[in-house]
């Protein structure tokens, strides 16, 4: 029980920074990590032991993939990037860069990329958190880092996706 | 045995790029790299790019803690009608899209209360809220003439709520005709103008939880207690419209109103 809680409590600023990540929005991702905490406390009994940070992660993920399809069924204007904004140089501009990057993915790359450079997961906990094969995973994390490349190279896409 | 010197293969490159190669093929996967500068680049770019990823967003995890994450809160919420209704409105969100998770179920059994409710409270919200000089039938001056009058109509003791703790003036009221009778509609404005209504309607459902639905620019709250239903309407954001549910739920409950005898 205190095992529980005190194992959530430690992964929080590691969940906070995944999030802020996979959303780039600071509200949204802190909204992210509050329910995913909720759910979890709630969740007590679902929790058959094994790596609760792994299991957090699965929350969050999830629930991010809900919020988006949520948005994808809704003719809603979501903010774009300025993508036309002019650059500008040093390390405000590459952070601006990766950033845009990121953003050009699919989200199933996107997940899969940062559970494994930024959270250290390994390909197999990224396979049970996204509950794919491993070879899903280094696919997507291959064409994760070839649309980044290409991203970076100036090959942006012409037509942005509109989630 | 694997041949030492087997061709190196993309996945053991990122694998390679991730620390997960086995043991014994990362002097393969080096040597491999020495001989194939092109190979040697890729790996050289998705260290780059990792190392971009780390830099922009690695030290967001030393951040301090905000308090609102504190777990003995979450938890102690988690037992309130605060955050039952928080959750069910986080959850109507992110699986409904347009109409909540619980409107789906009870849409499904029969044609809902939920649907009929929202859909009047909603397009009366819409109406009214634009109105300049007559927003309302009776001003929030009269309160008590207001909550009379609606009473008397709706024949139930309607309670209305002051929600100048949530920076909301009351506006006034008026009567609107209902799916089942006389509807009432009281209106409430903020500091920068923003509007929010709640709907009163007797309806026979049972009890509800709260439950969310979104409509274009709007978005309402909607719950049934002791024979009323009850729909708080405002500009589509989320957690603010929460907050005033909460605070007209609370006042609400505290002296629960009764049909008349």
């Amino acid at each position: 029980m205190g095992g529980f809680r005190q194992g959530i409590e430690s992964a929080i600023p590691a969940l906070r920074r995944y999030a802020r990540a996979l959303t780039r929005n600071v509200e949204l991702a802190d909204d992210l990590v509050q329910d995913t905490l909720v759910r979890a406390l709630r969740s007590e009994h679902l929790f058959h032991g094994g790596d609760i940070r792994s299991w957090l992660y699965t929350i969050l993920t999830n629930l991010n993939r809900n919020r988006l399809r949520a948005l994808a069924r809704r003719p809603a204007l979501q903010a774009i990037d300025d993508n036309d904004a002019p650059e500008t140089a040093g390390p405000e501009a590459g952070a601006r860069d990766i950033e845009r990057a990121l953003a050009s993915l699919v989200e199933d790359q996107r997940t899969a990329l940062l559970l494994v450079v930024l959270e250290g997961l390994t390909y197999r906990e990224v396979a049970e958190v996204q509950g794919v094969p491993i070879g899903t995973v280094m696919s997507r994390l291959a064409r994760a880092r070839m649309q980044i490349k290409a991203y970076l190279d100036g090959e942006r896409p012409a037509l942005r996706r509109i989630k | 045995m694997i041949d030492r010197n087997s061709p190196v293969t993309e996945d053991e490159l990122h694998a390679y790029v991730d620390d997960e190669i086995a043991a014994d093929r990362r002097g393969a996967v080096e040597a491999w790299l020495a001989s194939h500068p092109e190979d040697a680049a890729r790996v050289a770019q998705w260290r780059a790019q990792a190392d971009a990823i780390r830099a922009r967003y690695g030290m967001l995890a030393s951040e301090p803690v905000p308090a609102r994450f504190d777990l003995d809160k979450l938890t102690r919420g988690a037992r309130s009608w605060r955050t039952v209704a928080a959750a069910a409105v986080i959850v109507a969100f992110l699986a409904g899209g347009v109409v909540g998770w619980m409107a789906r179920g009870a849409s499904a059994a029969a044609p809902s209360r939920f649907d009929t409710f929202t859909t009047q409270a909603l397009d009366a919200h819409r109406v009214y809220v634009v109105e300049v000089r007559h927003p309302v039938e009776v001003t929030g001056a009269e309160r008590p003439h207001l909550v009379q009058w609606l009473s008397k109509r709706l024949d139930y003791e309607l309670r209305i709520p002051d929600l100048e703790p949530s920076g909301l003036k009351l506006v006034g009221g008026r009567l609107l005709p209902g799916p089942f009778g006389p509807a009432a509609l009281c209106m409430y404005e903020g500091p920068s103008g923003e509007r929010f209504t709640i709907y009163y309607a007797r309806t026979d459902s049972p009890q509800t939880a709260m439950r969310y639905r979104a409509a274009d620019r709007f978005a309402a709250l909607y719950w049934v207690e002791h024979g009323l239903a009850y729909v708080v309407s405002g500009p589509a954001e989320r957690e603010r419209l929460l907050n005033v549910a909460q605070a007209a739920y609370d006042q609400i409950d505290k002296s629960p109103p009764q049909a008349r005898p």
